[in-house]
């Protein structure tokens, strides 16, 4: 013991000199000396020891012995302090609930304190959201780091502004997506996919921002513009000399980085492998355009329209139309909250019916539009798709195509962003993600269902995994499939659609910084779709699949699940290539067309939510089945240039967010052009 | 100076009982930590107004607990008699439902008490006090009684006991410096 030196402790004296406080705005030359402390308490020993320290700790500091007076000084002094730190037990009010009030009216960041040192007490704390809880006797070493909470809190507040103004376009686009694909949460709250789709995209951004290590790169659109001049760069160098880096300094656009290019390319990639023609644009917008209606409601009727549209263009391949005939009125019986994304697929595919079938996708109406241009590609997309999901994240067209046909046939799962929720959370969010930033013309619904079916992580479809994820959230084993592709794309976060739900945050969260850059893609999920959202939304694509992609909570597309595996792959695939936008239609027959293929597999869409749960295994037999659809669809898609090569760039440039993407597209792709159509 | 020199002597070896046995802890320390010389009766003043809100504390705290408890008592005096059995009886019954009610209020209240007064004790860095609080919280969540009763009474006491010796560390404290 060194009482001796305790003696000699009673000259510590505060170098109040050299204080620089200012009261001011709190933060002084000399931060964090001057951070203004509201401190509430009624134990006036308590009060008295923490000013004490806090005093001595260089801080500006005001007590409070009643929690009433406490929110008054905060209410008269709307900025007059920093920080908060309250005491949980008090007679007038709890200690909890002032920290609700502070938190919803000011804003700030509280501090909890107590002798209770309880868990669960302390996570109450956490749960309504304190930034901290010290236990009592609280020491000064406690109190000197507090202010790192302020900095936190003033940084996320900066970043949350950030993605508001650079997400305002999203946000509009967001606005269009049925609130239900508020469902999907950021990645920050797995599995809760409670966030709407409102605040998706800043949130996302935030969160993303937050989850992708601080990647603060504010999100690329990929604008029309912009994705010609990324198309002119890539035919100028050839697919295969292709390399982000080349392109971008070919497109030489300022601001954008290697890393945009990148996800952009493997969306690309893979739309090209699905459609097998160059022609990036056109499928991309399709493929966009595909999901993002999500009237996955309608799916029966539009699949068999879209299946014949796309019969009738040729495109389709007579059996791919009446396997996603056969998938759309399986489906449609089950109108399951399959992933609005699924639908939109499936739109894509079917072109001729834009207009979601699946009815309850709005988006995959918007996207109907432009499916027209899928339609020949959905129904080869699909088996492609799903052959190429089993792979390795087949990419999310396919499953936004699974997902969009299955959609169509829940016709829920494009349009179901937020609904398919219960099932893998995850899958929720990212389709969420996806679904809700992708226009909602984007295949999201595609994508929703794509999504759950696995195939998350493939190419920019990322944006579709995240649709069918929504649809195919249901099928566990959906997930896993995807989920197992999922890992492969490195650079979509798809992933992770598995049914973990946590790989598909993670792809989320990977897709979610590229999209970052290009769009508010749907957190996780679709990254390019968000890019393609704010591109649709010109386009009245009902990209929904944004929304959709929300939905993709598949679980809720129990019917699709099955089916969904499958497509949400090929969804995903087509989603991406063909502008979601107006693929809806499109999405639709593909999807079909994939289901179809999976036969059995269709048959299982409508009964979504148990093929979904279906063990991977069914998915990927599904998904091989469908590869040679997926071919078809491919073909379509590239050459429709909706203009949703942004959303294809996005959606690429999402995948290719890590790169690995880009070999993972190329996988895929290579299934889908691999198979005999 | 030799009376001084003793006199510090003994602060500190006093001093260092109290810190062995647990009477104090290092949460005394860091109040000493705190004072300075724009604050040279600070520690003090934390201790003089943690006697007095505790002495107050102890008085709810046995007054909370004296109502379940007489209740208790007169259940037992009333079996005895007989002949005022019955209307006893139905007398205590009413009570008994009365108070029931209060009993279950009266150990959250005591709990609430108990709470309160392990913190400002924590606070202060009175360990034994703080000890005590902690066993008779436990017997207030159990709702026993007679517990709780029990280690009241240990809580008064410890509480009286750092009182006692606060008081003179401070006293000493203060003469000599």
């Amino acid at each position: 013991m060194n009482l001796g030196g305790l003696q000699a402790v009673k000259s510590m004296s505060v170098p109040s000199s050299s204080l620089s406080r200012k009261s001011g705005d709190g933060v002084s030359d000399q931060f964090p000396a001057g951070l203004r402390v509201l401190v509430v308490d009624d134990d006036p020993i308590c009060l008295l020891i923490l000013e004490k320290m806090l005093k001595k700790c260089l801080y500006e500091v005001t007590k409070c012995n009643r929690a009433e007076l406490a929110l008054n000084y905060l209410r008269e002094n709307k900025n007059g302090y920093d920080i908060v730190i309250s005491d949980v037990h008090m007679p007038d009010m709890d200690g909890f609930k002032l920290l609700e009030h502070v938190g919803l009216e000011m804003d700030l960041p509280v501090i909890m304190m107590s002798a209770d040192d309880g868990k669960k007490v302390v996570m109450k704390g956490i749960t309504h959201g304190a930034v901290d809880y010290l236990i009592k006797p609280v020491r000064i070493e406690a109190l000197k780091n507090i202010w790192q909470h302020v900095v936190r809190k003033n940084k996320d507040e900066y970043k949350g502004k950030d993605c508001e103004q650079t997400g305002s376009v999203e946000d509009g686009e967001q606005q269009q997506k049925p609130p239900e694909d508020a469902e999907y949460s950021s990645s920050a709250n797995e599995g809760n996919w409670k966030n709407s789709k409102k605040r998706k995209d800043e949130e996302d951004e935030a969160e993303e921002r937050d989850d992708t290590s601080s990647l603060k790169k504010p999100r690329v659109v990929w604008s029309v513009e912009l994705h010609q001049q990324f198309v002119t760069a890539v035919n100028h160098l050839g697919l295969d000399k292709a390399v982000p880096k080349k392109i971008l300094e070919l497109m030489n656009v300022p601001g954008l980085t290697r890393e945009n290019v990148a996800s952009h390319l493997q969306y690309r990639l893979y739309l090209r492998r699905l459609s097998g023609v160059s022609q990036h644009q056109n499928g991309l917008n399709n493929a966009f355009m595909g999901p993002t209606d999500a009237t996955f409601g309608s799916m029966s009727s539009f699949n068999g329209i879209e299946l014949q549209a796309l019969a009738s263009s040729g495109q389709l391949p007579p059996q791919s139309l009446a396997i996603i005939q056969a998938a759309a009125l399986g489906r449609a019986t089950n109108k399951s909250p399959v992933p609005v994304p699924l639908v939109d697929q499936r739109n894509l595919f079917s072109f001729e019916s834009p207009k979601l079938r699946f009815g309850e996708d709005s988006l995959l109406n918007n996207n109907s539009k432009q499916i027209n241009l899928l339609h020949g590609i959905p129904t080869n997309m699909e088996p492609k798709q799903l052959a190429t999901l089993h792979q390795s994240a087949q990419s999310l067209g396919n499953l936004n195509m699974q997902l969009q046909s299955q959609s169509s046939q829940s016709g829920s799962l494009l349009t179901q962003r937020p609904q398919s929720q219960p099932r893998t959370p995850l899958l929720n969010e990212i389709n969420g993600s996806h679904v809700s930033t992708l226009p909602s013309s984007l295949g999201q619904p595609i994508m929703s269902q794509a999504l759950p079916s696995s195939v998350l992580p493939r190419n920019g479809i990322e944006n579709v995994r995240g649709g069918t994820f929504g649809s195919v959230s249901q099928p566990s084993s959906a997930l896993d499939f995807s989920v197992n592709h999922g890992t492969e794309f490195p650079g979509n976060s798809f992933p992770l659609m598995s049914n973990s739900g946590i790989p598909i945050l993670t792809s989320k969260g990977m897709l979610q910084e590229e999209v970052k850059s290009e769009m508010k893609v749907p957190r996780g999920y679709l990254p390019n779709y968000d890019t393609f959202d704010e591109l649709n939304q010109n386009r009245t694509q009902d990209w929904g699949v944004q929304t959709d992609g929300s939905t993709f909570d598949v679980s809720q597309h129990s019917n699709l699940q099955g089916s969904l595996d499958v497509s949400p792959s090929i969804l995903v695939q087509q989603g991406f290539s063909s502008n979601l936008k107006s693929e809806q239609s499109r999405n639709i027959p593909v999807s079909k067309a994939t289901f179809a293929v999976g036969d059995s597999r269709a048959g299982n869409i409508s009964n979504p939510s148990q093929q979904l749960n279906s063990s991977p295994a069914d998915i990927s037999q599904r998904i091989k089945a469908e590869r040679l659809p997926n071919m078809g669809f491919q073909n379509t898609f590239f050459p429709e240039q909706f203009g949703q090569d942004d959303l294809m760039s996005a959606l690429l440039k999402q995948q290719e967010g890590t790169g690995a993407v880009e070999s993972e597209f190329g996988f895929d792709g290579y299934h889908l052009d691999n198979l005999p159509v | 100076m030799e009376v001084v020199g003793q006199l510090q002597k003994q602060y500190v070896d006093f001093i260092t009982s109290l810190f062995r046995e647990a009477y104090l802890d290092d949460q005394y320390v860091q109040l000493q930590k705190l004072q300075d010389d724009s604050n040279p009766e600070f520690v003090v003043e934390v201790v003089s107004i943690f006697f007095e809100d505790s002495e107050k504390l102890l008085n709810d705290l046995a007054s909370s607990l004296l109502v379940s408890i007489s209740l208790f008592w007169v259940f037992i005096l009333c079996l005895r008699p007989s002949l005022l059995l019955m209307v006893v009886l139905f007398f205590l019954l009413f009570l008994f439902q009365l108070y029931s009610q209060q009993q279950v209020v009266d150990f959250k209240k005591v709990d609430g008490y108990v709470h309160q007064f392990k913190g400002s004790s924590s606070s202060v860095g009175a360990q034994r006090v703080k000890n005590a609080c902690v066993t008779l919280r436990n017997f207030c969540e159990e709702k026993n009684l007679d517990g709780c009763s029990r280690y009241l009474n240990l809580v008064k006491q410890e509480f009286y006991l750092v009182k006692n010796k606060l008081e003179t560390l401070l006293r000493v404290s203060i003469t000599l410096w």
